[in-house]
């Protein structure tokens, strides 16, 4: 297992300076340039214009610009923003915000998710289980963004429960909403997903020796069902938390937060190269860490399962 | 029959949904009085901001973001009446010129104090100007300074700058200081209420980057804290000395990602005052807001502009132009579709300034559909038959060239179809570039209440805001007369001589002036004042006692 974690580490060399390439080029065919827009429809000074290039770099040609942003990255720096603010700086503002929201998210999705999926699964063919079906159909087929301004309209502009906005992204209560909003659709599939393999491991042979045993149900279920069961959910909430963090792009924007999403979008809005390259840069990190981590996770959860 | 029982519980639902809305809509309406109650000079006034694209240095700040805090923490030496554009002195006790305008003395209040204990002298005024005008220094706005003598020796167009120090600037004695210029600019006192003039303390010059995240000024406000993305907080400065004093305790500068957060929030009282009613609550926010709810007319200007360097328009009529104008509905257009965001524009100054002429451009701004097809006939008719309105499609534009378009092709059988670009960044390129095909929108807010800021800085030959590449000799010439004037009367006049050759060019479509729209939450005493740059006036505002 060691061994196989060492090789899948030294994968992530060519696959990160690839996307990160891409990236790079991507950004640098924005249409517009990011200095000239700094003065809208006002006079620009071309003198100005040309020594703020100067002091950033963009007047080289754009794969020098890469090979010069790499070798910086592998000295801990992003380099910075059009207004000067190093772009570490910006992302230790954004990460922990989007970080807090996507564990609360994840944590309302598993809990629901698989408890929801499982209730159905037990019931399989019940009218509980027809329940679940049309709802988590009708979860999946609102957008999200329908979904988050009916839940802000509804609780706090109209009731007045929750604030509309998140003030203070340290308080897990105001980041509820809007959490709960983003764990809604994967919550969905992940009903979908736990009900499915529940079902039909219902009727594995494992099953029936274990209730042959005498076992209690609770065991039964809790153990020998859920363990065998989670494999598919594990391996479709990782992929979720990559998407969570930089897909929140919606849900911060209509409740207000301050995170990657948010971050993202703005840099993407002004063409801010060295933003948008050092935020993916790290969001290409963290999925392939976690989808690492999924894969080690498998042997946990089934023995069975060897790496070479 | 499944099929009637999932339905059935559907319409539960929506009827759930639908009461929930309607009992919690009735009571968000007018019902207090926002006159009544006591001030409390120490409340808190929060207000919406989005992050500042640079940091916090007066001669950095282009954008209205950055520019709304400056303009709390420094005083400059002078400011405008609101509305009519008059000079109020600020820090300033007197600005004069010579006999031909082309030197100027200023003198300062004496006594004032920055935030950090130091005097603000006549050195702290050169010391920054000098600074913020070096290239080195790389501050987006000075240009500014062009017109002081010595500003190529701090400003080159190509290499290093030659000198740290503008020959025109000297320091008389503390109070004291000249300022000579390249040439008369009869109003150059207006132009230094611009945040770009604000002078900086000894403590700037040490570490301007430090400085940039945490501003010392000479204002009726003093920085407390910049938490990015999130809120800049300035406090009542106690020992303010200007005529300006805050009339509460200070202002929290909050950030919002969308019009409809900020919005959510002006509703529920979280933020006393936000920038603009987002588009999806235009038609409902004076029921919502009752007389919370803000319509007021800046000093601002969108037109059409034909690209000059193109086949089309290189050589064209005017009257073709004219033509143009006179077959767009401005009247109906800004009613419907801008849902009275905008007042249709009559000339090619904006109300509020010195200098704006009332009916300016008389019919050419009328909607005659006849009249335009006739003159567009005379003119020999639009080359191609065929126009497009270059505009960026990140902001909310679309609506408006369309309906634009689709009146210019009503009334004059003129095909027109608007031109998205994808962001304002690759419009601006277009524009910059001469990649324009037929015409493109553009905007202006004023820099400074005169007349001259909206022609010479836009239509002048060598302008910096010429991108359409119209150029006029005798308007050129007219308007190196009027700066030369000996007073801003005559100055202003002239102007209004140059505004009439322009009607006759047509450099651009003037279409409406802007307004701001925009509301106030219940912890406000009174109606809140603008500016004529649509922004507050933040020291005015007064916080209800609670």
């Amino acid at each position: 297992m060691g061994r196989y974690a060492a090789r899948r580490l030294l994968q992530m060399i060519p696959i990160f300076i690839g996307t990160t390439l891409l990236i790079f080029l991507m950004v640098h065919i924005l249409p517009g340039d990011p200095v000239r827009a700094i003065y809208g429809d006002k006079a620009p000074d071309p003198a100005q214009i040309a020594q703020i290039k100067r002091e950033y770099g963009f007047d080289k040609p754009v794969l020098e610009q890469y090979v010069h942003y790499m070798w910086n990255l592998l000295q801990g720096d992003f380099g910075k923003n059009l207004a000067g603010r190093p772009v570490t700086e910006l992302m230790a503002e954004a990460f922990p915000v989007t970080l807090r929201l996507t564990l609360l998210a994840i944590t309302i999705e598993i809990i629901i998710g698989v408890g929801l999926g499982a209730w159905a699964g037990l019931r399989a063919g019940r009218a509980a289980d027809t329940g679940v079906l049309v709802f988590t159909l009708t979860v999946i087929s609102i957008p999200v963004f329908v979904l988050g301004f009916i839940a802000r309209f509804i609780f706090a502009d109209e009731l007045g429960w929750l604030p509309p906005n998140v003030q203070d992204s340290t308080d897990f209560a105001q980041l509820f909403l809007p959490a709960f909003v983003l764990a809604m659709l994967s919550m969905a599939y992940v009903a979908r997903l736990t009900r499915t393999t529940f079902a039909e491991n219902l009727r594995a042979d494992y099953m029936r020796t274990a209730l042959a045993k005498g076992l209690p149900r609770r065991r039964i279920i809790g153990v020998h069902l859920l363990r065998n069961s989670l494999i598919p959910v594990v391996t479709f909430v990782g992929t979720d938390v990559g998407g969570f963090i930089g897909g929140a792009v919606i849900t911060e924007g209509i409740f207000n937060i301050q995170g990657v999403g948010n971050l993202l979008y703005r840099a993407i809005q002004t063409s801010e190269g060295s933003t948008v390259t050092g935020v993916v840069t790290v969001l290409v990190l963290v999925i392939l860490l976690i989808n690492l981590l999924i894969d080690l996770l498998y042997a946990v959860l089934d023995p069975r399962i060897r790496y070479a | 029959m499944r099929g009637a029982k999932s339905a059935k519980w559907v319409a539960g639902a929506i009827v759930v949904a639908l009461a929930a809305t309607a009992c919690g809509g009735g009571d968000n309406s007018a019902g207090d009085d926002m006159n009544k109650g006591k001030a409390d000079p120490n409340g808190i006034v929060t207000a919406q901001l989005s992050e500042p694209q640079n940091p916090l240095q007066p001669a950095n700040a282009k954008e209205s973001q950055g520019s709304r805090v400056l303009r709390t923490i420094f005083a400059g030496l002078v400011d405008y009446e609101p509305g009519t554009g008059k000079l109020e002195y600020v820090n300033a006790e007197s600005v004069t010129p010579n006999k031909d305008a082309s030197e100027w003395t200023v003198k300062l209040k004496p006594g004032w104090k920055f935030h950090d204990g130091t005097p603000v002298t006549a050195k702290s005024y050169v010391d920054s100007w000098n600074w913020s005008a070096n290239i080195k220094n790389n501050q987006t706005n000075s240009s500014w300074f062009a017109d002081i003598v010595g500003f190529e020796d701090v400003h080159p167009e190509k290499g290093e700058p030659k000198s740290d120090k503008m020959s025109g600037l000297k320091v008389v004695d503390d109070n004291t200081f000249t300022v000579k210029l390249t040439q008369p600019v009869s109003y150059f006192a207006y132009k230094l209420g611009y945040d770009v003039w604000a002078p900086l303390p000894e403590a700037f010059f040490k570490d301007p980057k430090a400085f940039g995240e945490k501003p010392v000024g000479n204002g009726p406000y003093k920085f407390v804290s910049w938490e990015h993305n999130k809120l800049i907080k300035v406090r009542k400065f106690a020992d303010y000395q200007g005529p300006n004093k805050a009339k509460n305790g200070g202002i929290d500068f909050k950030n919002y990602t969308t019009a409809d957060a900020a919005y959510s929030d002006l509703r529920s009282d979280n933020v006393d005052w936000i920038e603009q009613v987002p588009t999806t609550a235009l038609t409902s926010y004076k029921t919502d807001l009752g007389d919370r709810a803000i319509d007021q007319p800046y000093s601002a200007v969108q037109s059409i502009v034909p690209a000059f360097y193109t086949k089309q328009f290189k050589d064209i009529d005017p009257k073709v132009i004219q033509g143009l104008s006179m077959a767009i509905d401005r009247q109906t257009i800004t009613k419907t579709v801008l849902q009275g965001t905008r007042t249709p524009a009559d000339s090619y100054v904006a109300p509020g300034v010195l200098g704006y002429k009332k009916g300016a451009l008389g019919d050419i701004v009328k909607f005659d559909p006849a009249q335009a097809k006739k003159l567009i006939q005379e003119g020999g008719g639009v080359p191609g038959n065929k126009i497009q309105i270059q505009y960026n499609a990140d902001q909310d534009h679309k609506p408006w060239v369309d309906a634009v378009c689709n009146s210019i092709r009503k009334s004059t059988g003129v095909e027109c179809t608007g031109d998205p670009k994808p962001t304002f960044q690759a419009d601006l390129d277009a524009r910059d570039n001469d990649q324009v095909k037929s015409m493109y929108r553009g905007g202006w807010v004023l820099d400074y209440p005169v007349n001259s800021n909206f022609m010479r800085d836009l239509y002048g030959s060598t302008a910096a805001g010429n991108t359409s590449g119209y150029s006029n000799k005798e308007f050129d010439k007219l308007s190196s007369e009027a700066d030369k004037a000996s007073s801003i009367d005559e100055t202003v006049k002239l102007y209004q001589q140059a505004e009439q050759l322009l009607a006759k060019d047509m450099p651009a479509i003037p279409l409406w002036f802007y307004k701001v729209n925009s509301g106030q939450s219940k912890n406000i005493l009174g109606k809140i004042e603008y500016g004529q740059d649509g922004d507050p006036i933040f020291d005015t505002i007064q916080v209800k006692q609670k």
